[in-house]
């Protein structure tokens, strides 16, 4: 299904959030999402399912004033 | 100082953005012995994992963090940031900045005040960054605000303190919050000069990134701050219009001819 992902649409073939961090190289990376402008936690990866045309935000710490 | 609950010893508040290396930024936060820093959350490559190292670096430090919603200009923007921030830094700290206009970065203090609101409810400790109007630091303070942060100038202008006047106001409208200010600073005298005034703290970023020795501009920047306050504690004299002279006049011998 597509999904648009930090802004740039792609295809990906997992069903839930965590399997799409997973499919997308975030393992062991500290980072926090939101999916179609609302925070997902990290506990609810796993049950939350993705749907075509989802747009998924990930967020890592950054510099900042 | 106590900030939410919180015993801080430097009355500097340091942001993390605009050095020019990680090392220097280090340098820098351990030259002006901020016991704060700011920092934001920005989208992540799994490929190129930027943000990794930029976190094992602060962790480093030592220091606490105080995330931004920086870049926001809605309330549901700055809510969602906010909740996402306080996952990843583990803290209920949050620099709530909601954006009303582009040329200025002044903030919507409208939005502001309902994004306090909300995030207040959800047991945020929200540091607002806010105009020094005492109409909209009496909101925030009933949305449920225990800080407030006024700007200087505008972000990254390094005008220093636009409107002292408005700026005493509030500090003496609102003399048992903390107050820090946040944003337009460009030199220690303007530090100081806020600090004189009887403002808590200074918030402050592009002064020292952007410093040609960025960890002496540090170091110059807490000693200023460490003056202004001194001097505020110690009572400054009123200032006159007219001169009146120091020496004493009587006394002074008759040696005209």
């Amino acid at each position: 299904m597509r999904i648009t992902i930090n802004g740039v649409e792609r295809e990906l073939a997992a069903a839930t959030l965590a399997a799409a961090l997973k499919a997308l190289d975030y393992g062991g990376s500290i980072v926090a999402t939101a999916l179609n402008g609302h925070f997902v936690p990290a506990r609810k990866r796993e049950t939350t399912k993705l749907a075509e045309g989802d747009r998924l935000e990930i967020v890592a710490p950054r510099q900042g004033g | 100082m106590r900030l939410y609950e919180v015993e801080v010893a430097s009355r500097l508040l340091l942001g993390t953005a605009q050095y020019p290396s990680p090392s220097i930024l280090a340098e820098a936060v351990r030259a002006s012995s901020a016991d704060i820093v700011t920092v934001s959350l920005r989208r992540e490559s799994g490929r190129l994992r930027e943000g990794q190292d930029f976190w094992s670096l602060i962790r480093e430090l030592g220091v606490r963090v105080l995330p931004n919603t920086a870049g926001c200009h809605s309330v549901k923007e700055a809510v969602t940031t906010a909740e996402m921030a306080r996952e990843i830094f583990a803290t209920d700290w949050i620099k709530l900045e909601v954006i009303g206009e582009a040329d200025t970065l002044q903030p919507d203090v409208f939005g502001l005040a309902e994004a306090a609101r909300i995030l207040c409810a959800d047991g945020f400790s929200v540091f607002p960054y806010m105009t020094e109007d005492l109409v909209v630091a009496d909101r925030l303070l009933e949305a449920g605000c225990k800080v407030l942060m006024p700007w200087g100038a505008p972000i990254g202008s390094g005008k220093g303190l636009n409107n002292p006047f408005g700026l005493r106001a509030l500090r003496a409208h609102f003399s048992d919050v903390p107050l820090i200010i946040d944003a337009g600073v460009g030199l220690p005298s303007h530090a100081a000069a806020a600090m004189e005034l009887g403002y808590d703290a200074i918030l402050l970023n592009t002064a020292v990134a952007k410093a040609g020795d960025p960890p002496a501009m540090a170091r110059a920047f807490a000693l200023a701050i460490e003056a202004g306050r001194a001097a505020y504690l110690a009572g400054p004299m009123e200032a006159r219009d007219m001169a009146a002279p120091s020496t004493p006049v009587i006394g002074k011998p008759s040696l005209t001819g």
